[in-house]
């Protein structure tokens, strides 16, 4: 348990903001909290929350770790569009599910392959090599959907994106895993800190003998594998890979949750856990706003005020203040050091 | 050569062969006419773009602009449909607003210290949010004096026409180079690109160059929005969207590095032309489908930075030899 409460506590900020939300639209509205079971699967507010939050939150898993090498993915929501065009055209061409999930997942790792050799090869900025996939990768999927909506009607990939395994949406269930299995490994072993390590002064680690080229190219394929999978659902979901709109614009919401997660965009210290937790913010606040029956015009500015108080409450200047006045509890104080 | 020109060389020899090879196809293209479309159908992407190359000569990113354009757009026909106030008068206020929202968020990133991606992005939900709230739909623009406006344009031999937004956008240009080059605020905005701490040093007053780089990207975007309004005839919430990429992406063709501190004006101008001439073909072409641009842009970008990326590592190497 000892070793457990460090984590704790610097989960504590968002785990409070994440209460707060939550608590803030159930007073509102009673309902959301009211979870039942129907045929099997459980039904309701909070459910929904973390079945729409699944491509986020996957996307969160990968840029957390690409964020913490001190770089940031802006394609992986072009990398969902062509992963979902990908599953949708091999399975509506025959091929068996086996194969079609096999064919997406490879196409989101070799995305990131390609964005990891430009960031870790030849040195390019990562912003700007995430970039050339993001402004290319939407038109490479219309090239391979053709300009239409590819629907498709088989029953196994369908079940990916509407089905429930133990009473839980298949959504859900996939980014718990995976979020959870990429925490093992980067936490049990020791390449978390090595990303750590990079992402905090590569040149230096380099020098101390850490392979930075092979770890950086690997956070990128990751960080396009956690794309496939969200594309993949997302192409479930709707029965079929829409290229213009399949994650538009979720990139910025999982840079978000990123940082709304307390995580420095300036790389070293991560928390994947935080960064789901982000996730599961933002997706709460868009629930409790189209909940709370506002005109959805207001949607924006609310989420845009909420991020902006969250993120001034993080800035360094506000921490230091606070610092100054002496309030600076556990809390901020273990933020504090994330930062460093 | 001057190092620091290659960059900038290499866009213009890509642009004049690259219209060339269009022309050889359809001789067509070689009229003032295609000229004069070129430059009013990216109008508002050229205005918006030389903001977006100051923000990125220093070091930031301002990812606001394609929804500031909306928002003027929006603002610009809700007040005209619902009061009597002239165009003029509107576009003022609309300026105000958006250099306004500019400045705000130059404040934050400079004295909250937050990176300006983050910063611009919650002002780009901030702008689209408050279009939405200003209207949903598509807001028709009825007032007289844009068909005034419309009608306004110098005729070039050919038969061409320099319309009044896409002569505008080429002042802007005019007037940024300038700015970029002979003022000291322009100064300012290189040494800050090159480093903030070495621009301190040199007593850059960071703070008020910060704020005014983001108000003069605003005050771009506003302007864009005008343009945007005038080309469009309407005013609508969800026009617009993805402009800042396609901005970024003329200024880093344009030969600016995205690190800040090293570009020109004048290359985004032509980094726009480019981008221009690459739909244009795909409407001659007329068999080609729309994504093609997409992914030629895309395409572009990534030989630009190459190439970028082959200076510098030449740069180096000759002055390891000497």
């Amino acid at each position: 348990m000892n070793a457990l409460k460090p984590h704790l506590i610097r989960l504590l900020p968002q785990f409070a903001v994440l209460i707060a939300v939550v608590a803030l639209i159930s007073l509102a509205f009673p309902d959301f909290l009211k979870l039942q079971i129907q045929n099997g699967r459980v039904y309701g507010s909070l459910i929904d929350v973390l079945n729409r939050g699944a491509p986020v939150a996957l996307l969160a898993i990968g840029m957390t770790i690409v964020i913490a090498t001190r770089g940031i993915d802006l394609s992986v929501g072009a990398v969902m569009a062509i992963c979902g065009a990908v599953a949708a055209a091999s399975i509506t061409s025959g091929h068996s599910l086996v194969y079609t999930l096999a064919l997406a997942l490879s196409v989101g790792m070799l995305c990131g392959l390609w964005n990891g050799i430009l960031v870790a090869v030849l040195d390019i900025q990562p912003i700007i090599a995430t970039l050339v996939l993001m402004v290319a990768g939407r038109g490479i999927a219309q090239l391979i959907t053709e300009g239409a909506i590819l629907t498709f009607n088989d029953p196994g990939l369908i079940f990916i994106g509407s089905g429930s395994f133990l009473g839980l949406p298949m959504p859900v269930v996939i980014w718990l895993v995976f979020g959870i299995a990429v925490t093992l490994l980067v936490r049990r072993t020791a390449l978390g800190m090595l990303v750590e390590a990079l992402g905090i002064n590569r040149r230096a680690s380099t020098l101390s003998g850490v392979s930075t080229g092979v770890l950086l190219i690997a956070a990128y394929v990751l960080s396009g594998l956690c794309a496939a999978i969200a594309g993949i659902i997302a192409a479930a979901d709707i029965r079929g890979a829409d290229a213009n709109n399949a994650g538009l614009w979720l990139e910025l919401d999982a840079i978000l949750a990123v940082v709304v997660g307390g995580n420095s965009l300036l790389g070293g210290r991560f928390s994947i856990a935080a960064s789901l937790l982000g996730a599961l913010i933002i997706q709460s606040i868009n629930t409790g706003i189209l909940l709370s029956g506002f005109p959805p015009e207001f949607n924006l500015i609310i989420k845009a005020a909420i991020i902006v108080l969250i993120l001034v409450i993080q800035s360094p200047r506000i921490r230091d203040l606070a610092t100054l006045f002496g309030r600076a509890d556990s809390a901020e104080a273990s933020v504090k050091q994330e930062a460093k | 050569m001057n190092p620091r020109y290659v960059p900038l060389a290499a866009t213009v020899a890509i642009f004049l062969a690259a219209y060339a090879l269009c022309i050889l196809q359809y001789p067509n293209m070689l009229s003032t006419r295609v000229i004069g479309n070129l430059l009013t159908d990216n109008a508002f992407l050229g205005i918006a773009a030389v903001g977006m190359t100051f923000v990125i000569l220093s070091g930031g990113i301002d990812l606001s602009i394609g929804a500031v354009i909306a928002f003027t757009g929006v603002f610009i026909a809700v007040v005209l449909e619902s009061t009597g106030l002239h165009p003029l008068v509107v576009f003022v206020l609309a300026l105000g607003i958006a250099t306004l929202f500019g400045a705000l968020m130059g404040a934050i990133i400079h004295h909250l210290e937050m990176p300006p991606f983050i910063v611009t992005l919650a002002g780009m939900f901030l702008a689209r949010g408050m279009a939405f709230v200003l209207s949903i739909d598509s807001v028709p623009v009825k007032h007289p004096f844009y068909a005034t406006m419309k009608a306004f344009y110098y005729r070039l031999p050919g038969g061409g026409r320099i319309t009044l937004i896409g002569g505008l956008m080429l002042l802007v240009f005019a007037a940024g180079i300038l700015i970029a080059h002979r003022t000291r605020f322009g100064a300012n905005v290189y040494a800050l690109g090159g480093g903030v701490q070495t621009a301190r040093l040199m007593g850059v007053p960071v703070a008020r160059t910060t704020i005014a780089i983001y108000a003069f990207s605003g005050l771009l975007a506003g302007l864009s929005g005008i343009v945007f309004s005038l080309y469009t005839s309407a005013g609508y919430s969800l026009a617009a969207v993805g402009v800042e990429l396609d901005a970024i992406a003329a200024v880093v063709i344009g030969g600016t590095l995205l690190t800040g501190g090293s570009g020109f004006v004048g290359g985004t101008l032509i980094g726009i032309l480019i981008m221009g001439l690459i739909q244009t073909y795909i409407t001659f072409d007329g068999s080609l489908s729309s994504w093609w641009t997409k992914i030629l842009i895309g395409l572009l970008l990534f030989g630009f930075i190459l190439m970028q990326k082959g200076f510098l590592y030449l740069s180096k190497g000759g002055r390891r030899l000497a």
